[in-house]
């Protein structure tokens, strides 16, 4: 479906470095990473807003890198909406209908209704709460009926109630068949909308692949760090088992290739108890240095006696119960599976 | 009634402390008859303070209509478009902005007199030659402004519009759409620029009493003359003028935001 190969762009600050990507047809495909790592330039790119200093664009199997970005068939929807505010909201979903050849208004209709847009079509754009906004931009893109939607963060700028909403319209005209490209900051979103990911930084692709197998096996530590892989250690490989910097021995899996590695565990994986595990694999007793709230879970540090800084994610009513402290000695302990290496 | 025996009947309250504070009043009395004078000449409809209102609206229309007729489409082409020498326009338009108008009516003088290249047209003293003067001074505040406007314009805009299928002449009106307000403040501030203006209008125009007399070579020659009076009728017109003319933007503004 859509196909970059080679793709660089040269900006004066900021440069994306020979980038290849495959989406394929009817995908729901998610670019994540940092802010300024180039997500919006790379969609930018595809909708040929931007000027190539090298590679191809393809889409459809037609190459459109010569082509300007109406001859392209992609809509781009903006994380701010960019309705026009001296027109209503029907008015805005139409305006790209005038430069169809055969504008489909049966089409419009049920964008319409899909998006349950219907009671405000003769409103003002300014008279609309963020998700109604979003809703309207995106019924625009959609009413020219583009063979890709590009979304630039269409989720960030709403309120959590907004976002939910949004979400399931998003599944829903993907599930109409849609191909969308959507870049967003956030891998929670990713984990509930994307079928593959594709994580960049600094210009740089670091990994393409299914959203789960990004998540649970990073590929390095500026993925790892973006995924919230927090417990990273440098470490040497013999075999299954892994010697740390500090002298902890960590056991794998299975058995990987020798040599310095960087090891990475989930820290939803590690499990804090005041009595030891049972298995004295991959068991660590420690102190508590601080519980840090994050949203429904507890992110609970904690210090090995062997120097090890590891992180847990515990539900707050795991937390509760379990009587977990500040300054108290724990175990902290994981499966062998757990434990990925870089 | 002669001004000092006005200034004896009056009821000023600081006379009484005597020395600077009797100065004080008669500055007051003196002013309060010149508006009391001046509004009777605007309420009766004085003629030549009317002629001078009537000579200024048929002068900085013309020279409003050129400056917009030009200014906007080059404003727009200097802040849309990426050329070589950009830059170099840019701050000579800025310089422009501050260009004082008794040197714009200098070299416009030059050109249009006898003498120079387009004395054969006869501008000199007549309203269209004192509307190319006033055309140079408000050309470069539009042309920055838009400009302005333009550039400071969301890029996103334009590449929504781009992925509509928008392009040419729709891109261009849509953009400029956009930054209409500011493209009509721009239009508001030449406007306050070439009808608040007196050397282009005295050194082009001459101050010819029925002709080209505008309301500020009136005021200046009336001061001059002593005629206090008639200054403040013609200078309270000029205010009204800019405040319909704001009120009118603002009016449109609300309607269009509405």
């Amino acid at each position: 479906m859509i196909e970059l190969e080679n793709l660089s762009v040269n900006l004066r600050t900021f440069r994306l470095e020979s980038l290849s990507l495959r989406i394929a047809p009817g995908e729901f495909f998610m670019i994540v990473g940092p802010s300024g790592a180039g997500k919006t330039i790379l969609l930018e790119s595809i909708a040929g807003l931007r000027s190539l200093a090298g590679g191809r664009v393809s889409i459809r199997g037609l190459d459109v890198t010569p082509l300007p970005p109406e001859r392209r068939n992609v809509a781009l929807v903006y994380q701010e909406y960019a309705l026009f505010p001296h027109m209503n909201v029907e008015r805005n979903i139409r305006w790209g209908l005038r430069f169809a050849a055969l504008p489909d208004d049966a089409h419009v209709h049920r964008l319409i209704d899909l998006l349950k847009l219907k009671p405000l079509l003769g409103r003002s754009p300014e008279t609309l709460s963020g998700g109604e906004q979003q809703r309207v931009a995106l019924a625009r893109a959609l009413a020219v009926k583009p063979s890709v939607l590009l979304l630039d963060e269409p989720l960030s700028a709403l309120d959590p109630s907004f976002r939910e909403d949004l979400r399931d319209y998003l599944a829903e005209i993907n599930r109409g068949g849609m191909t969308l490209v959507m870049v967003s900051h956030d891998f929670g979103e990713v984990l509930s909308l994307g079928n593959r990911v594709a994580v960049i930084s600094d210009g740089v692709l670091q990994q393409v692949g299914d959203v789960r197998s990004v998540f649970r096996a990073p590929a390095n530590r500026s993925v790892a760090e973006f995924v919230g892989m927090k417990n990273l250690f440098p470490a040497s490989i013999r075999g299954t088992d892994a010697v740390t910097e500090g002298g902890a021995t960590l056991l794998l899996g299975k058995a990987a290739a020798s040599g310095e590695r960087l090891l990475g565990i989930r820290p939803e994986d590690v499990v804090i108890g005041a009595e030891h595990p049972g298995d004295s694999r991959n068991a660590f007793q420690g102190k508590v240095v601080s519980i840090v709230p994050r949203g429904m879970a507890f992110e609970v540090i904690m210090r090995t006696d062997g120097g090890m800084r590891i992180t847990a994610r515990v539900l707050s009513s795991a937390l509760l119960s379990g009587g977990v402290a500040v300054g108290g000695e724990y175990w902290a302990s994981f499966s062998p599976d757990s434990v990925h290496v870089l | 009634m002669e001004r000092g025996d006005k200034a004896a009947a009056s009821t000023c309250l600081l006379r009484a402390r005597g020395g600077d504070a009797t100065k004080g009043c008669i500055f007051l009395d003196y002013l309060s008859e010149g508006f009391l004078q001046g509004f009777s000449l605007i309420f009766s409809g004085n003629e030549e303070v009317w002629s001078a209102v009537a000579v200024t609206l048929k002068l900085s229309g013309l020279s409003m209509l050129v400056t917009l007729l030009f200014g906007i489409p080059a404003g727009f082409a200097l802040g849309y478009f990426t050329f070589p020498g950009k830059s170099l326009l840019r701050l000579l338009v800025d310089t422009l902005l501050s260009i004082p108008t008794v040197v714009v009516g200098l070299f416009v003088y030059a050109f249009i007199s006898n003498r120079g290249p387009l004395g054969q047209f006869e501008l000199l003293f007549t309203i269209p030659g004192m509307a190319i003067g006033q055309t140079i001074l408000a050309l470069p505040i539009v042309l920055a402004l838009t400009a302005s406007a333009v550039e400071s314009a969301d890029s996103r805009l334009r590449f929504t519009l781009l992925t509509l299928g928008a392009r040419g002449r729709r891109l261009l009106f849509s953009t400029l759409w956009e930054g209409r307000h500011q493209i009509l403040l721009a239009a508001v501030t030449a406007y306050g620029r070439v009808t608040a203006e007196v050397g282009v209008s005295m050194m082009l125009g001459g101050n010819i009493k029925w002709h080209t007399r505008t309301v500020t070579t009136a005021i200046t020659l009336e001061t001059g003359k002593g005629e206090f009076s008639t200054g403040i009728a013609l200078g309270v017109l000029l205010l009204c003028l800019s405040f319909v003319l704001n009120w009118a933007v603002s009016f449109l503004r609300r309607r269009g935001a509405a």
